[in-house]
């Protein structure tokens, strides 16, 4: 009886965090923000180091609604897409360069977005993760929650829906 | 408005590091209506399939724009903050084109104020998006 052996686990990590951070830095706006990702297997958490530039209200000072909600919103993209990509991605039919070019594959269009400011944001940083709570052929519906210091407090929650690329 | 808290209003949101990284422009607001406006840039790109700017980019102008509204309310002392936000993408906004925002602040309460927005490019008729919102009322002149 013989069987395949596993690939390295180097190997494995390295395909998929290279994938990730091609598909990351495909994305203008996402560089313009300075939006990173963490991957620990298929699940994400979108980090969005703090800078000056973020603020909206500088007396306080907090950090800008729209700043939050384009954040909110690129980590619910983000996730969709690479809820798409993963099988590609593990079996090579969609390769790091193809993702690093931004033509990779379509990406998902907002329909709506809709975002709670629970609390406002202080000048330092911030977390996020999307949950996909239903993704059809055409559309999904994401919902995304948000903090800093304290995981159990969010700042900021939001609920989107998105129309989902046609599939070649 | 008074001329002073008209002046006021515009040096806070002049003052918007979000704003002025964004390259937003203030048009005209008096009487909890506001127009602003923001130039195409290739770094608010959403799709680079495309060149669509993100819209994110298009959420922080109307974000802003509606607070402004609020602001420029007759019935609102000091500044503001969202409660709450919804944007609906109509359709991608053209390439290398501006997008203008105008907001209304239709209804205002002792604690909230209700704002709608549109957001348009060089095409009129039909909307990029709209936005309906709820921001916080009261605060010091």
């Amino acid at each position: 009886m013989s069987h395949q052996q596993p690939e390295p686990v180097q190997v494995i990590k390295q395909r998929r965090d290279a994938a990730l951070s091609a598909l990351v830095a495909s994305l203008p706006y996402v560089q313009f923000l300075g939006v990173q990702f963490e991957r620990r297997g298929d699940e994400l958490t979108a980090i969005m180091p703090y800078r000056e530039v973020l603020v909206g209200n500088p007396l306080l000072p907090a950090l800008h609604g729209g700043a939050i909600a384009a954040f909110l919103e690129i980590s619910a993209i983000i996730e969709l897409s690479w809820m798409g990509l993963w099988d590609d991605v593990e079996n090579g039919s969609v390769t790091i360069n193809d993702l690093a070019s931004g033509q990779a594959r379509a990406l998902p269009k907002t329909i709506d977005f809709s975002v709670d400011y629970l609390r406002s944001g202080l000048p330092r940083d911030a977390y996020a993760r999307a949950r996909v709570n239903r993704s059809g052929r055409r559309y999904a519906s994401v919902h995304v929650e948000a903090w800093q210091d304290n995981k159990t407090r969010l700042f900021a929650q939001a609920t989107g829906h998105f129309l989902m690329p046609e599939r070649g | 408005m008074t001329q002073s808290k008209l002046e006021r209003a515009r040096a806070f949101f002049d003052a918007i590091p979000h704003a002025h990284a964004l390259g937003m422009e203030i048009g005209t607001f008096e009487g909890g209506i506001a127009t602003m406006s923001m130039p195409y840039d290739t770094r608010f790109i959403g799709d680079p399939k495309t060149g669509v700017i993100h819209g994110g980019a298009v959420f922080a102008l109307l974000d802003t724009c509606c607070g402004l509204a609020v602001v420029s309310h007759p019935d609102q002392k000091g500044i503001t903050a969202t409660i709450d936000l919804r944007v609906d993408y109509m359709r991608p906004a053209s390439p290398n084109q501006r997008i203008r925002a105008e907001a209304t602040c239709y209804n205002v309460t002792r604690s909230v104020a209700f704002v709608r927005a549109v957001a348009l490019d060089d095409n009129d008729d039909k909307p990029v998006a709209t936005a309906t919102g709820t921001f916080v009322t009261g605060g010091e002149e």
